[in-house]
């Protein structure tokens, strides 16, 4: 065990180096917010009907979701990628470490210290300036944490298989392309769940990708109730397991047939 | 009873071609064609506890497949392999744990920090007490003099210093094995010399067992006592250098240096392979005529300065070697 958390505390701790990126990232962020705020005031004004959500909690929503950017499994770590096209992948399969467990903690950490970088100043900004409300109550917020959490297992999870299909894809180019799209749309991201019609939302509740943002931001507002947690977490947890099964399984398979690249 | 035993290893690799151009590529879209490589076709070979063996063979001969197999990297199509009683394939974690593998042209240290926050996490990855790993530690940095960039982030350190600063990486835990994959590949001679002087010393003070590929001569001269030549995944060769000298050719060299520059020099039983002003080199089977009897002759007809017997150069014996096998 020691062996994974010096990874995950390794990696953290380069990851935080990069402070350059992290303001960058947080001053994108940051107008990205700005334009999805627009976007749904100017929804709202143009229309009468009844919606699923009030103005104000789509805005907390949206900051939260800003926040917690960094955590959404849509980009394979360019890292892998640049590993497994170098063929500098051979020196992990030469570590006396499970290789799933350890590209886990690998992107627990890519998940994580971003996040966190952005996240605190960005709970300030949008708290001060632009609406984010705090929590609706402290069993809310603690749903949120721990729901959060889940999604951060259940992103990793995702991540991982991105990962491992590497060792068949080489780029990885085309599957992250994929990603990015089924992760912002399904997840609720860009759309919260609520505005879809109930057909979709059939679907979308069975499919892991509501694990990652819809779960936890709407549990955070209220707009689920504390007391529904139970379902929802249990839902993130079985994915989870079930994706890391997979991935195991996938990895073993792919390190048989293993080709380093370069020689 | 040996470290390594391979026997009848053998691996292939599919390879995608498609012709070159647009058009390649767009006939590549619908249908692939693969050509299958055998980097491995039937190696075996068995290493003693605290050899220093050299495997050597042109690029693409399958040396480095071979470190990979070994190393627990690569899963072999066939053939069965085992060191230290363990499969490394079979049993990747607990081999590698007492492995220690370099890869020349690859670094296992992390690019944007300083050298010893990757020793600082070797440490933990490989468990190695506190008090064992500072002792390990210093004295791999005293043996190869790296003291002065232990805080510089690895991106910084010139090719040389990265590659002492690996060697020491693979060492931390102490692994009775250690495989130096082109360990040497671009260094200056200082850090050469650095380098085979600390794997000698390894080998001799500590009884490591090494496996070492490359492509430098010197290399191999100046430390390997066992030399395997690997040639489109075959072993072609396995003995000492100077067997590997006698299986390629007998032949050997005198260099003469003479008084007079004009002079014609022709002696039966020898060819002359190069006339340097009033330097000849003379090729000569000793078998045939034996190097003093070839000197009296030479020092009787011609005023002669200076002259010596020497081996031809290994890269020469292996070239020949390459193009007798058509590699």
């Amino acid at each position: 065990m020691k062996a994974y958390a010096a990874v995950i505390g390794a990696r953290f701790r380069m990851l935080l180096q990069y402070r350059m990126a992290a303001v960058a990232g947080l001053g994108t962020q940051v107008f990205w917010g700005l334009i999805r705020m627009m976007f749904f005031s100017a929804f709202y004004r143009s229309t009468t009907a009844h919606q699923p959500m009030s103005l104000a909690d789509v805005i907390t929503y949206i900051w939260l979701g800003q926040a917690m950017l960094g955590m959404l499994p849509w980009i394979i770590d360019r890292e892998m990628r640049a590993m497994i096209r170098s063929g500098t992948v051979a020196y992990e399969l030469a570590r006396p470490l499970d290789l799933y467990t350890f590209w886990f903690c690998r992107d627990i950490a890519r998940r994580t210290a971003p996040t966190l970088l952005r996240a605190v100043p960005m709970f300030a900004i949008a708290g001060l300036f632009f609406g984010l409300q705090p929590p609706q109550s402290w069993a809310a917020g603690g749903a949120w944490a721990l729901t959060t959490l889940g999604a951060l297992l259940l992103g990793t999870a995702i991540a991982n298989l991105l990962n491992v299909s590497m060792l068949w894809t080489v780029s990885g180019q085309g599957i992250s392309t994929l990603m990015v799209a089924a992760v912002a749309i399904f997840s609720g991201m860009y759309v919260p769940l609520p505005f879809f019609p109930v057909w979709a939302r059939t679907v979308l509740d069975v499919l892991p990708f509501r694990g990652l943002v819809d779960v936890p931001l709407r549990l955070y507002m209220g707009h689920i109730p504390p007391s529904e947690i139970l379902p929802l977490f249990a839902h993130q947890l079985a994915w989870t397991l079930g994706l890391i099964a997979l991935g195991r399984a996938l990895l073993a398979r792919g390190t048989r047939r293993l080709v380093i690249q370069g020689g | 009873m040996p470290h390594i035993i391979v026997e009848n290893l053998a691996k292939t690799f599919r390879i995608a071609e498609r012709k070159p151009g647009t058009w390649g590529a767009l006939k590549g879209v619908i249908q692939r064609r693969y050509r299958t490589v055998s980097a491995l076709d039937g190696v075996s070979f068995s290493i003693q506890p605290g050899e220093l063996v050299g495997y050597i063979g042109p690029n693409g001969a399958g040396k480095s497949t071979t470190v990979k197999v070994l190393s627990g990297i690569l899963v072999p199509d066939s053939g069965s392999c085992e060191i230290a009683g363990r499969v490394p394939w079979k049993e990747r974690i607990s081999h590698v744990r007492n492995i220690g593998v370099v890869f020349g042209q690859r670094t296992q240290l992390w690019w944007d920090l300083p050298v010893i926050e990757s020793f600082d996490l070797l440490r933990d990855v490989y468990r190695v007490p506190g008090t064992e790993y500072i002792a390990s530690r210093d004295e791999l940095i005293g043996l190869l003099e790296f003291d002065r960039f232990l805080d510089t982030p690895v991106r910084q350190l010139s090719l040389g210093q990265r590659m002492r600063c690996d060697l020491a990486a693979a060492l931390l835990h102490s692994p009775p094995l250690l495989f130096l994959d082109e360990p040497t590949i671009g260094l200056d001679a200082v850090s050469k010399l650095k380098v085979r002087d600390f794997v000698k010393r390894l080998n001799r003070e500590r009884g490591v067992t090494v496996i070492l590929t490359t492509h430098d001569m010197d290399d191999i001269e100046a430390l390997c006592t066992r030399v395997m030549v690997i040639g489109q995944g075959r072993i072609l060769s396995d003995g000492t250098l100077k067997d590997l000298r006698t299986r390629v050719t007998r032949e050997r060299r005198l260099t003469v240096d003479l008084v007079d520059e004009t002079q014609e020099v022709s002696v039966p039983d020898a060819a002359v392979v190069k006339r340097d002003g009033y330097r000849v080199q003379l090729s000569f089977d000793p078998d045939r005529v034996s190097a003093a009897s070839l000197i009296g002759r030479i020092t009787a007809r011609h005023p002669v300065r200076d002259l010596y017997v020497e081996n031809p150069p290994i890269e020469e014996i292996i070239a020949q070697m390459y193009e007798k096998e058509r590699l």
